[in-house]
């Protein structure tokens, strides 16, 4: 009995501290819209003038009628506030370049990025715990070595540029990989050769995405398993005799791996910026293509929708993180 | 740390440095990095009055090769690389300096007040600084220079409000952990102002992480100079390293030599950067040497 009330209590615990956290993103949510309305404010003209001026031109009365339709008669406070509740419901406004509202366009757009960010981010965890376990091994090593100058050079150089070195390398010199897009123009193959024809364009644009934090999580893996091999258990395990193998992967993997997945979480919102300048290098039609082009289009509406919706993403991964955390350990508060 | 050490250390300042200059010495990457570094501030110094053809004019046939006509070749409208390079370090120098100069006084003002004060302040500052960590940098940095209109002083600005978080953070945790030290309390016993603990006895004392964290710093802001001037986002008057890529690439497959060596160029600045960060990180923290 004892134990099932506490048990009870436990789980009440952590239903009320997901409960706060996701009032909390709630908050930041709301901070994010308040953010993007008065970036919107300093943007230079209003809807109404770009859609004077799309038109070549208007009486002042239409004017004056635009600007009540738009709501931009109202008082700061009233503005702000229908920007909110029309946030809400998902509205983001209309792009005047597409002549459709943002939603739907970045909604289009939104598969592709994540696939791209996705494949990326277990590419550079996987890869980067791998490398980072293994130089930790021996860290007096070549390899070791090896892992640091490479985890140096991933860092310091510039996303775009390894972008396009890998595109002239390996694309152009030995052209084994598209050089731009998503799938092949006019192809009609099953779902098979739609699956592989993604993935052929995917493999550039994601080594690309993943070289900068690949340097980041192999030099994160390689300090935290040194950290977890000088610790007491490892020793009680070895001294058990149980092999190398066993006690680096069965024991000490675990604990790890939890830095670098802590890190992961927290650099969401980096991998989505990194998206932005990837997705221009290589023409992937994603949302960071699509910002790439509302810049050059000067569609301030188009813009910070995307970086709404990004934010989004990234806000709601990061209370995903969390939750799988309490949910697997109940120790975190 | 302890407190025998810190004693001699604020006794003998210069003692302090030499020491911390030998252990940075016997480093051989910061050493590279060092060199590397002296070579580049050199050239951004000296550069321009050596070779100074100007990078925006026409001086040559377009695409043509590296060794040619000119050393490292001309992009598609015949525009000396190599004129580029030179004249665009200082672009990258004086963005990065002035961004992170920018970074460390917006994070180090909100890193100093948290930390010192707690309660309210520092939990409301704590949650501007989460907020600001959930945006996107590089895509707020964009669509700042965008709003404001391109030019050093708006790129300046973007990099410094989307890159002071990691400062904030570092300077408020080593707040907190010098907070209740012997020489804070002996301050405010003998009756120091706030601001003068603040100032003038904890900020010094919280300095060498927040030295390596500026060094660092540095790089961060070359990248992002350099990936908005490649996104077209550059001041248009000023010629950089971002923008000689971005320029030319449309025609990487005929002109390979005019995305390749500014990339290059950017590549060993910030490797210089990051090399000598280490470097400080390995002599000014000697703890944390000992866990790498």
């Amino acid at each position: 009995m004892g134990s099932c009330s506490a048990t009870i209590g436990v789980f009440l615990k952590i239903l009320f501290s997901i409960f706060r956290k996701a009032i909390y993103s709630l908050v930041l949510l709301l901070a994010v819209i308040v953010l993007n309305f008065l970036l919107l404010h300093i943007a230079p003209g209003d809807p109404v003038e770009t859609l004077v001026a799309e038109m070549g031109g208007a009486t002042p009365e239409l004017i004056a009628q635009l600007r009540s339709d738009y709501g931009l008669d109202k008082s700061f406070p009233e503005q702000l506030l229908n920007y909110c509740l029309r946030m809400a419901q998902g509205d983001l406004g209309m792009s005047f370049t597409y002549d459709q509202p943002v939603i739907d366009i970045i909604l289009g757009r939104l598969s592709a990025t994540l696939i791209l960010v996705l494949t990326a981010l277990v590419l550079a965890v996987t890869t980067g715990t791998i490398l980072g376990i293994m130089a930790a091994q021996r860290p007096k090593s070549v390899f070791s070595g090896l892992v640091s100058v490479i985890s140096l050079a991933g860092y310091a150089a510039p996303v775009f540029w390894t972008g396009i070195m890998l595109l002239i390398l390996f694309s152009y010199l030995i052209p084994l990989f598209p050089s731009f897009g998503m799938v092949e123009v006019g192809s009609s193959g099953g779902a098979l050769d739609h699956f592989l024809d993604v993935l052929h364009h995917l493999v550039l644009p994601a080594l690309t995405l993943a070289s900068i934090y690949l340097a980041v999580y192999s030099r994160i893996a390689r300090a935290s398993m040194m950290d977890v091999l000088g610790s007491d258990y490892i020793r009680t395990a070895r001294s058990k005799g149980l092999s190398e193998r066993t006690v680096v992967y069965k024991h000490a993997l675990k604990n790890a791996v939890l830095p670098v997945v802590t890190m992961a979480g927290l650099q969401f919102s980096q991998l989505i910026a990194g998206a932005v300048v990837v997705e221009t290098v290589f023409s992937w039609p994603g949302m960071g293509q699509l910002a790439f082009e509302s810049i050059l289009r000067r569609d301030y509406t188009l813009l910070l929708g995307i970086l709404f919706f990004s934010t989004l993403i990234v806000i709601v991964v990061n209370f995903l993180t969390d939750l799988s955390y309490r949910l697997l350990d109940p120790r975190i508060k | 740390m302890n407190t025998v050490n810190e004693n001699t250390e604020t006794a003998k300042p210069e003692k302090r440095f030499l020491e911390a200059w030998r252990m940075f010495a016997s480093n051989k990457a910061a050493l590279l990095g060092l060199v590397l570094g002296v070579l580049i501030t050199a050239l951004t110094i000296f550069g321009p009055a050596i070779y100074p053809t100007d990078p925006f004019e026409i001086v040559s046939m377009p695409m043509s090769p590296p060794g040619e006509e000119l050393l490292l070749g001309t992009d598609y409208l015949g525009r000396d690389i190599l004129a580029g390079i030179v004249h665009g370090a200082r672009t990258t120098v004086l963005v990065g300096f002035s961004a992170t100069f920018f970074t460390l006084i917006i994070g180090i003002l909100i890193g100093v007040l948290a930390g010192f004060y707690g309660g309210w302040v520092e939990n409301f500052l704590m949650r501007v600084t989460e907020f600001f960590q959930v945006l996107p940098a590089l895509l707020l940095a964009m669509v700042l220079v965008a709003l404001f209109s391109p030019s050093l002083l708006t790129i300046i600005f973007a990099i410094g409000v989307v890159s002071w978080t990691p400062v904030a953070r570092l300077t408020r945790a080593e707040f907190l952990k010098i907070k209740e030290r012997e020489f804070v309390v002996a301050e405010r016993a003998i009756g120091a102002t706030n601001r003068s603990i603040m100032w003038k006895v904890m900020l010094p004392n919280a300095a060498p992480p927040l030295i390596v964290a500026a060094t660092l710093g540095v790089g961060v802001a070359i990248l992002f100079e350099a990936a908005l001037s490649f996104l077209g986002l550059g001041d248009p008057n000023a010629f950089s390293w971002g923008y000689m890529i971005g320029a030319s690439r449309d025609f990487i497959w005929d002109t390979w030599w005019a995305v390749t060596f500014p990339g290059v160029a950017i590549f060993l600045t910030v490797l210089s950067i990051s090399l000598i960060g280490d470097g400080l990180n390995d002599a000014l923290n000697p703890k944390l040497r000992l866990i790498k």
